[in-house]
């Protein structure tokens, strides 16, 4: 009886921290789906009378294009992203030179930097290039970035493509983009899932880059915009709210399909083995 | 025979030169944006340049002696002390209990799982705007209490400009006079009663991921280990504390540099979320590099303080970075 109370126990605890964990999506979809009228502060754990879009309506009239910009930014330098990613990965394990161990490590390094170390110089040079304030200065920004992290993941999964493999089409005289191609590249797909997920997320997500980056509203990528509407104080906070579930859709949906290859990012960006 | 060979080798040689040049670029594209531009920060960090127009000319450490004597970089430096402790802290007893929970064959066990690291997919942005309305005084948690009868708590929240600290008056603060360390009993080592907000918007989004680390560490724990101790009478509570917690230190190291060199460049959720906050309660160092550099175009005194962010986040990470390499070497 005493084992039967303590596992009651335990799922209480999870059912708990499930609850707390799930509130803020509960708020975000009853305000959402509230009509105008009902909004109100002291009312905002009630459910909504009925389906109302007005909220959501609003929210995408003001994000829509904001949304469009992030995809026309995030699409491309994910794309980039992996293509750089497999090629380093690939050199790093299969056609370790002296001192890749080293340069590894600087590369490493950057992906933990403060990225306000960076900033001044970054936005000096986007405008030297031209570049600045349009969605390519960001590509390029999230691209570049994006190295060590797009690194590491392939470079983490090509370890466990048999040395051996490669070793003996070396022998057989197959050049580096034969073996690439033929051996490396088909085994590489759940790689590239990994990555593609990895960058699609940090780079929707991003907000620092965007904000020093783009400047003008027309080109700003849908982060930027929701702080700016959030900040607003002419904008009501059901219409917040319903433009931060839009501008979260997407990252989530790519979370609830793909989940298990979002952690396994995750688990290489901690550097964790396991 | 010695003369396939030795075509082999040029073949091979000529292939490695080819792979070397295959990662030139983006070693010179990281050179340049990461290592060229920290360098180029540093030039600016030490140089004269505090209007749109740049000017190079040498100051020495005058920007930093200026940073260190500014009232709203000592301030932020005392909350980024206080993020960090509470923010790493909660993420990891949250996380490892829910790990530990999880680890007990739980039905359900992935569900619960997707929905403890669901927060990680959301951007700093969404989490803000969220909690922000989450922890308004008049509205969200303050009220969920009046929902069950009970009265609305009236907490602040992110709006109370109280800061606590150890009065030099009262008993804790003369113990601590006495001892030397008088200098405690200070605002300046207080806790901002608003950054709690900020911390539990912070934690609702992180602990998922040290929960998932924890659960990653616990199932490499072989079971046979924890079912010997089991026979021999060790209770689930010694065995979490003598068996488990000593194998799991390299992920909570793991754990403290993530979640620790994030929470030293928090910039994302304060700024969508609390801003400066009243008489500075919720500033950190990136608002405040912001602020001065993008919008009071003083880029040399922006430029020390992220210099200061970057010397802080390499403290943390260039050892961890050494030690996770080497330990990679060993397995």
């Amino acid at each position: 009886m005493t084992i039967r109370w303590s596992r009651i126990a335990i799922y209480a605890v999870l059912i708990l921290f499930a609850l707390i964990y799930l509130m803020p999506i509960y708020v975000l979809l009853v305000t959402g789906f509230k009509s105008f009228g009902e909004v109100r502060l002291d009312q905002m754990w009630d459910l909504p009378s009925g389906f109302h879009y007005d909220s959501f309506r609003e929210a995408y009239w003001a994000l829509d294009s904001n949304l469009a910009n992030s995809f026309k930014m995030v699409i491309p330098a994910t794309i980039f992203s992996c293509m750089l990613g497999s090629i380093n990965g690939y050199v790093l394990t299969k056609w370790r030179f002296p001192g890749s161990d080293v340069l590894f490590f600087l590369l490493l390094y950057g992906m933990f930097i403060p990225y306000q170390s960076v900033l001044i110089p970054l936005v000096k040079t986007l405008q030297m290039l031209h570049v600045y304030g349009s969605l390519w200065g960001l590509v390029v920004t999230h691209v570049v970035y994006g190295i060590p992290i797009t690194t590491l993941i392939f470079r983490n999964y090509y370890a466990n493509i048999p040395t051996e493999l490669v070793e003996a089409a070396k022998i057989d005289g197959a050049s580096i983009f034969g073996i690439y191609r033929r051996i490396v590249f088909p085994l590489s797909l759940p790689g590239f899932v990994v990555v593609a997920i990895w960058q699609f997320t940090s780079i929707w997500n991003d907000f620092l880059f965007a904000v020093t980056v783009t400047s003008n509203p027309a080109i700003q990528p849908a982060t930027v915009a929701l702080n700016n509407m959030a900040g607003s104080f002419i904008v009501e906070w059901n219409v917040q709210m319903a433009g931060a579930l839009i501008a979260a859709l997407p990252t989530l949906v790519v979370y609830i399909v793909l989940g298990r290859f979002f952690v396994r990012g995750l688990m290489a960006g901690a550097l964790s083995s396991s | 025979m010695g003369n396939i060979g030795r075509r082999l080798l040029r073949n091979i040689i000529s292939e490695q030169a080819a792979a070397v040049l295959l990662i030139i670029p983006s070693l010179v594209a990281v050179g340049v944006f990461v290592y060229g531009f920290i360098g180029w920060s540093a030039v600016v960090s030490v140089s004269e340049w505090d209007t749109v127009r740049p000017d190079y000319t040498f100051v020495g450490l005058d920007n930093f002696r200026d940073l260190f004597h500014n009232f709203r970089f000592q301030i932020d430096i005392r909350n980024t002390v206080v993020f960090t402790v509470l923010f790493v802290g909660s993420c990891l007893v949250i996380g490892f209990v829910l790990a530990s929970l999880l680890d007990r064959h739980i039905v359900g066990e992935g569900l619960f799982r997707s929905i403890y690291l669901f927060p990680m997919a959301v951007s700093f942005i969404v989490t803000g705007v969220v909690w922000r309305w989450l922890l308004a005084p008049r509205a969200g948690v303050n009220i969920l209490s009046s929902k069950i009868g009970a009265p609305s708590l009236g907490y602040g929240w992110y709006t109370d400009p109280s800061v606590t600290y150890i009065h030099a008056d009262s008993r804790l603060g003369e113990a601590l006079h006495t001892i030397g360390l008088g200098f405690f009993a200070d605002p300046n080592f207080g806790l901002p009663l608003a950054m709690i907000s900020v911390v539990i918007a912070a934690t609702w989004q992180m602990s998922g991921f040290v929960m998932v680390m924890y659960l990653a560490g616990l199932r490499a724990i072989p079971e046979e280990l924890r079912d010997a101790a089991r026979v021999d009478g060790a209770s689930e509570m010694q065995i979490l504390r003598n068996i488990s917690l000593p194998l799991l230190r390299p992920v909570t190291l793991s754990a403290i540099i993530i979640l620790g060199h994030q929470s030293l460049k928090i910039f994302d959720l304060v700024i969508s979320m609390t801003r400066r906050g009243p008489g500075f309660a919720t500033d950190v160092p990136a608002l405040f590099m912001f602020e001065t550099t993008f919008q009071g175009n003083h880029f040399s005194h922006g430029a020390g303080i992220s210099i200061v962010m970057l010397v802080a986040v390499s403290v943390l990470v260039i050892p961890y970075l050494f030690w996770s390499l080497r330990r990679e070497a060993r397995l």
